[in-house]
């Protein structure tokens, strides 16, 4: 099990109950990696069913919402492939909310 | 509300050569810049991102020593990093200008009272003036009273054409002659995209200005970030760990607004460069010059009753309500507020609750396919 904490910034934060910072523990039979940690975010972080729009679009993070890992563009860290250790910081900022 | 900034991680691992800034060459690189794909590090990002800003300023003659600059801010990120990169940049150059922050406060409760507390912030933080002028005091009616009053479907028309003149009427009390306005590189595309949707012509050779100025009025507005990327904006506030506010206006509809927004999100993820290329298209589109009508009659005169001439439809004319520059003999506020006032009679008090809430953002996202 691994344990990251994970940050809904810019107004991200409206579907995760308002709370900007999350500690979560991600399981699985092998190292998990961020893909598991957005199934796990969507299965059970995601109170309404039709916020889950808001965060995913075509199987994958949404266009204009910034994905960093350890404050790096996930594009440089193998984006969904990246495996997760203790510790990390994954953060989701939206870039599209206000103005 | 107070302001949680975000994390600082630390990296733990070994940086491998291939990961390394291609503009330093000694950190690890953190994004790759829209604009050209290039790695870099932090430090260099700040630097690039700063230094493009400063250089649109200079290229474009933005400012001069001397000058009283506002800054239209609404405490929303391109706003704040707006305050936050002209203040640094006026103190590294010394352009001399003197900054304010202008805000304007149309009288939403839970949005822009919420918003209005992080400009606060931001006065403190960057140790800038700060001035907030009131849809209330201007124009004796909140945004709040206008939607109950005229529903929730023209609530931007109302406010659009209100804010425009109430950031004129700030400056104006200030001394002020410029406005900056956190209008960014993806905003410009996205204007342009929707004026070719539409096929307004007319709009999209004004669209990409930098610089905009209605003949005859005392105020010019610029928009330093025409050509920075709303991503690199956002990272850049967050890298810096700005406070910015990110809550939606709970009446902000613009469901067309939204799409041409979507489809250049989408055209960004496969080619980012595409929206700089559109602000450049859209920059080079010029207009065919119109054929001139030949009219034989002289042109119109209106005489009004207390004898003064009315030159027709000519910049400079003022309305005769409230003394704002109009092209008309009433400008727009004025004849959107007599509307108003001949309704606030008929407004029953039915909180109508559906106006209002969070779940905007989910109900506009879902009216967003193509
Ligand atoms: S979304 Fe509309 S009503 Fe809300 S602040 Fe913007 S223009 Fe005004
Ligand atoms: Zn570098
Ligand atoms: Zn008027």
């Amino acid at each position: 099990m691994v344990t990251v904490k994970v940050e809904f910034l810019g107004g991200l934060d409206v579907i995760f109950d308002k709370q900007r910072i999350h500690m979560v523990n991600v399981d699985s039979s092998e190292t998990p990696t961020v893909k598991d940690l957005i199934d796990y975010i969507v299965k059970n972080m995601i109170r309404n069913p039709n916020d889950v729009d808001v965060f995913i679009e075509n199987g994958t993070i949404r266009p204009g919402i910034l994905t960093l890992i350890n404050d790096t563009d996930w594009e440089l860290e193998g984006g969904e492939e990246y495996e997760l250790e203790d510790g990390d910081v994954i953060s989701f900022t939206s870039t599209l909310h206000g103005g | 509300m107070s302001f949680v900034p975000p994390s600082d991680p630390v990296n733990k691992k070994q940086v491998k050569v291939s990961q390394l800034c291609e503009l330093c060459r000694c950190r690890k690189a953190i994004i790759r810049r829209p604009k050209n794909l290039q790695k870099i590090c932090k430090s260099c990002f700040f630097h690039v991102f700063e230094t493009e800003i400063h250089n649109t300023i200079v290229n474009n003659n933005l400012f001069y020593r001397g000058e009283k600059v506002a800054i239209g801010a609404s405490g929303g990120k391109d706003s704040t990093v707006l305050a936050y990169v002209l203040k640094l940049l006026n103190d590294r150059y010394d352009y001399g200008i003197e900054l304010v922050l202008l805000s304007i406060d149309e009288g939403i409760v839970g949005y822009r009272d919420d918003s209005l507390a992080t400009v606060k912030r931001n006065q403190v933080q960057y140790g800038l003036p700060l001035e907030i002028i009131s849809y209330r005091e201007l124009y004796d009616w909140t945004m709040d009273e206008i939607v109950a009053c005229a529903g929730v479907r023209s609530s931007c028309t109302y406010c659009g054409v209100f804010r425009r003149q109430a950031l004129d009427r700030g400056s104006s009390k200030l001394g002020i002659s410029h406005v900056v306005t956190g209008h960014n590189a993806d905003d410009m595309a996205e204007t342009v995209l929707m004026n070719i949707l539409r096929g307004d012509v007319a709009r999209l050779e004004k669209s990409t200005a930098i610089i905009t100025q209605s003949s005859g009025s005392p105020i010019k507005r610029s928009k330093p970030f025409k050509y920075s990327y709303q991503k690199e904006i956002v990272l850049y506030a967050h890298y810096k760990k700005l406070d910015y506010f990110s809550t939606e206006c709970s009446y902000a509809p613009e469901a067309f607004r939204g799409t041409a927004r979507e489809l250049m999100k989408n055209l960004e993820m496969v080619r980012p460069s595409c929206i700089i290329d559109i602000i450049h298209s859209g920059e080079n589109l010029v207009l065919k010059p119109k054929k001139p009508k030949r009219t034989g009659t002289p042109k119109q005169m209106e005489v009004r009753t207390d004898g003064s001439v009315s030159l027709g439809f000519v910049d400079g004319n003022k309305c005769e309500k409230c003394g704002y520059l109009s092209s008309n003999r009433i400008c727009k506020a004025c004849m959107l507020l007599e509307g108003l006032e001949n309704n606030r009679a008929k407004v029953t008090l039915d909180n109508d609750t559906s106006t209002q809430g969070t779940a905007r953002l989910t109900r506009t996202l879902e009216s967003l396919k193509f």
